[in-house]
């Protein structure tokens, strides 16, 4: 009789856990945004006077002329090439691997990693665009460059040190870049003035 | 004994809900991992190239963005200016040419001294915007020795490669 009743606690109504928690998901899903920053990293040069521009003088066969003109026609040397047929084109001319007298020189270099290799760092990428040109023609000319250079990169990644360019050490990839390097010079020109850099 | 065979006691029980908090909360917590939170307002709609090589964009403090791509709103600020239709956005308002300076110095100043050092300018243009603004722009961020930039774009598929 005088044992005390077991009270018993009800248990925490919790249905509203869920509500508070889909408000919470509701509120993220708004104002989150999936989209990852994705893009093609490019190096701008130093701004340059120009009062005082040293006319470089390269050898023809160091040079490769791309071109877009206002109609987003891309030109390879006055010719019209494919973006794909660019990146085949780019990477012969960079590699110049069979010492052509028509492409590039390379120099000797003592390359860190490396030891002694032939180092293309004579050529040069002369890209002249029309003020006219759409930013797409423009960019998928960007990625077919970098896929060149990417591809002979990873080349002789896989060639020296047996792995893609993307597993390997800073070091060595600073090593490749050495080898490689992306030597580019662009210039914007209009239609109608011509040759304004 | 008749109350047995009677339907009535076909009760459906409940159901058990106490466990879709936590399911909600798992979904909730995948979302505050994978998006990141918004910090401007678009005021262009721009739609970027697509590419095989993109890459992406490593410390997110680094990043300055600039947009260009055609106005949402019908309103246009007195104080921006169309190039060819398109309008450049910096942080939350359109702005000209001659803002980026301010606004590039302003944003390096916010940045700690590592970050300073590889900032990032992140371009996102729409793929119809001709080159001639673009490239006034990239002299804008030369002059500012904002040198690094990133094009961006969306990853493609392999179907360009064949």
């Amino acid at each position: 009789m005088f044992l005390r009743k077991k009270k018993r606690i009800p248990g925490l109504n919790t249905t509203a856990t869920a509500d508070i928690s889909f408000m919470l998901l509701i509120f993220f899903l708004l104002a989150s945004s999936m989209d990852t920053d994705k893009g093609l990293a490019r190096q701008l040069p130093p701004p340059q006077d120009s009062l005082n521009v040293q006319e470089l003088m390269v050898k023809q066969r160091n040079v490769l002329e791309i071109a877009i003109d206002a109609t987003d026609q891309l030109t390879l040397g006055g010719e019209p090439i494919t973006h794909n047929e660019l990146t085949e084109r780019i990477a012969t001319f960079v590699a110049n691997a069979t010492n052509d007298v028509s492409m590039p020189e390379k120099s000797r270099r003592e390359v860190f990693l490396l030891g002694a290799v032939d180092v293309s760092d004579r050529h040069v990428l002369s890209i002249e665009v029309d003020r006219a040109t759409s930013y797409d023609a423009y960019f998928q000319m960007q990625n077919a460059i970098v896929r060149a250079y990417a591809r002979l990169r990873n080349q002789l990644a896989h060639q020296r040190f047996g792995r893609a360019y993307a597993d390997c050490s800073r070091e060595e990839r600073e090593a490749i870049g050495m080898v490689y390097p992306q030597r580019i010079s662009e210039r914007v020109t209009t239609a109608e003035e011509g040759g304004e850099p | 004994m008749k109350r047995y065979f009677a339907r009535r006691r076909h009760e459906m029980p409940a159901l058990n809900t106490a466990s879709l908090p936590d399911l909600i909360f798992t979904v909730l917590f995948f979302f505050m991992i994978v998006t990141h939170m918004r910090t401007v307002d678009p005021k262009v709609t721009y739609n970027v190239p697509q590419g095989s090589e993109v890459k992406k964009l490593g410390h997110k403090a680094s990043i300055v963005n600039i947009y260009i791509g055609r106005p949402i709103q019908k309103a246009i600020p007195a104080n921006a200016t169309s190039y060819n239709g398109f309008y450049i956005q910096l942080s939350n308002q359109l702005a000209t040419l001659d803002d980026i300076k301010d606004y590039l110095d302003h944003e390096r100043s916010r940045m700690s001294e590592e970050d300073q050092a590889r900032m990032t300018v992140s371009l996102k243009v729409d793929r119809d915007v001709p080159m001639g603004v673009v490239s006034d722009v990239k002299r804008v961020l030369q002059e500012s020795f904002a040198l690094k930039i990133n094009y961006s774009a969306n990853e493609q598929g392999m179907r360009n490669e064949k």
